[in-house]
């Protein structure tokens, strides 16, 4: 009873919360960019009912350029994610099937990685690149890897054991065909969950360095652009630049969050051809 | 043609060794029992004889070379524990087509109903996913089958309806067979001569 019940509030929760991510994207896609004009008659304004998140020193309307924000910015995590996640499969069963010299190389890279802070490298990776769109989106791919990867390695070591994988090998099947047929299905859940909790990071990640000024270009809408500038006028009184956009960065991070700790809860191994 | 072992000594550890100075052999077409004690290695043996395991010294012998490391192994083992010999997430049919394409006569005499074909191996019960393990190990290039408590998990009938398959194999195809059990009337019965693992 009590399972079931688990079972149908994390898919009402995942179900809300997937609605909510892909409305702000979709909605961010449709509005096209001449919705941000400059208006200069209705600088300055607190929020009201025509502007609800209120407008900014050149009448720009801030739902607008948040929405606007927000969806580049789950599309620049998401790609990212997307991209750790392959990187992190891949080197997870390199390092658990090629043998000790493999294994030894991807477990140097992961510490390496893993004792640099993400930022940092995430700054260094995305200045050699030239910054940008381009640079973040690489950087944020290279950063996330790491850890997800150790996570991997261990599930597909403790699957080459397993009786199944064994007998496969000795009715003649190649390592390539236990890869795709035994083992990667057996990190779907892996690849989700993953998915779903690197995505959070990316998207502050990415916030975070196109607020510092070597992200994404001041051109662009990003959320990140949207908050550095509002900075500079947050000591002239106008708080509401800043805090409806930084809210929405966190409602949409928490909503990612959450998925990946409900999917994570969800996908039970034992239970998934029930 | 036989399958030997030579001198083989295994331990899972460094310096514990399971056993020692294993010597053993069963030739094409003859059936053998593997008896002794809980512990005392014998899955252990069914393992290093079908290539599961590097035995820590000596070696084994089929046809008088090394056992292949690559493509279907001559030597096939059918696990005491079929849950476990199983991927979860394939259906019955693929575990079956894994190693070769079982006939439907096979199958019929093995007792395994169609409809089971398109089942999750969590919805058989043991007795019925080993009818699967077994048929698995049977294709056209085993040339012996190690059967570690093959049918201890069944009726009395079914496990002489199994056997009855597997032993009219043997035959046909000139298969030597390694049986690893306790159960003393199942060896008397079908075995040529029983090997006592504490003993050799
Ligand atoms: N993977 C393993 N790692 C370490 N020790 C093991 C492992 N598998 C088996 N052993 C040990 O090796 C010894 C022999 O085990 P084995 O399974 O070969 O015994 P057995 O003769 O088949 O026993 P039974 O009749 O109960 O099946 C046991 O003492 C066991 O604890
Ligand atoms: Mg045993």
């Amino acid at each position: 009873m009590i399972s079931i019940n688990k079972r149908q509030k994390t898919v009402v929760i995942s179900t809300i919360t997937t609605v909510i991510l892909l409305a702000i994207l979709v909605i961010g896609l449709l509005i096209s960019n001449d919705r941000i004009v400059t208006n200069l008659d209705s600088r300055n304004l607190p929020p009201s009912l025509s502007h609800p998140f209120g407008t900014d020193w050149l009448g720009r309307d801030m739902l607008i350029r948040t929405l606007k924000g927000m969806s580049m910015s789950i599309g620049v995590g998401l790609i990212a994610a997307a991209s750790s996640v392959m990187i992190a499969v891949s080197l997870g069963i390199m390092a658990a099937t090629l043998g000790r010299v493999v294994d030894g190389i991807i477990s140097w890279l992961v510490d390496l990685f893993l004792s640099v802070p993400h930022l940092v490298m995430l700054i260094l990776i995305s200045f050699v690149l030239g910054g940008g769109m381009k640079g973040v989106v690489i950087g944020l791919a290279l950063t996330h890897w790491p850890s997800l990867t150790r996570v991997i390695r261990a599930e597909v070591m403790q699957l080459q054991c397993a009786e199944y994988v064994q007998t496969s090998r000795r009715l003649g099947k190649s390592q390539w065909f236990i890869a795709v047929k035994h083992t990667l299905p057996h990190l779907v859940p892996q690849f989700l969950v993953g998915l779903f909790l690197l995505f959070p990071h990316a998207i502050l990640h990415e916030a975070a360095i196109t607020f510092l000024g070597m992200g994404l270009s001041p051109h662009q809408p990003a959320i990140g652009i949207i908050l550095s500038e509002s900075m500079r006028y947050l000591s002239t009184g106008m708080w509401w630049l800043a805090l409806f956009p930084g809210l929405c960065l966190l409602l949409v991070v928490r909503a990612f969050d959450l998925l990946g700790e409900v999917l994570r809860s969800f996908v039970d191994p034992y239970r998934a051809n029930e | 043609m036989q399958l030997e072992a030579i001198d083989i000594g295994f331990g899972y550890k460094k310096n514990s060794w399971i056993f020692r100075h294993v010597h053993m052999s069963v030739s094409r077409g003859e059936i053998v029992g593997l008896v002794g004690p809980s512990g005392a290695g014998k899955t252990t043996l069914g393992k290093i004889l079908s290539g599961y395991e590097k035995p820590s010294e000596g070696l084994v012998r089929l046809n008088g070379s090394p056992l292949p490391s690559k493509g279907y192994h001559p030597v096939q083992l059918v696990f005491q524990h079929p849950e476990k010999a199983v991927n979860p997430k394939w259906r019955m049919k693929e575990i079956l087509h894994e190693g070769w394409n079982p006939d439907d006569e096979l199958l019929e005499r093995l007792g395994i109903e169609k409809d089971w074909l398109r089942r999750w191996p969590n919805e058989l019960s043991g007795g019925e996913l080993q009818r699967f393990c077994v048929a698995r190990a049977l294709g056209p290039s085993t040339q012996f089958l190690i059967a570690d408590e093959m049918t201890t998990m069944l009726d009395s009938i079914t496990q002489a309806q199994i056997w009855q398959v597997v032993l009219d194999m043997a035959q046909k195809r000139n298969m030597g067979i390694l049986v690893i059990s306790h159960e003393a009337h199942l060896l008397n019965r079908i075995c040529s001569r029983i090997i006592d693992i504490s003993q050799v």
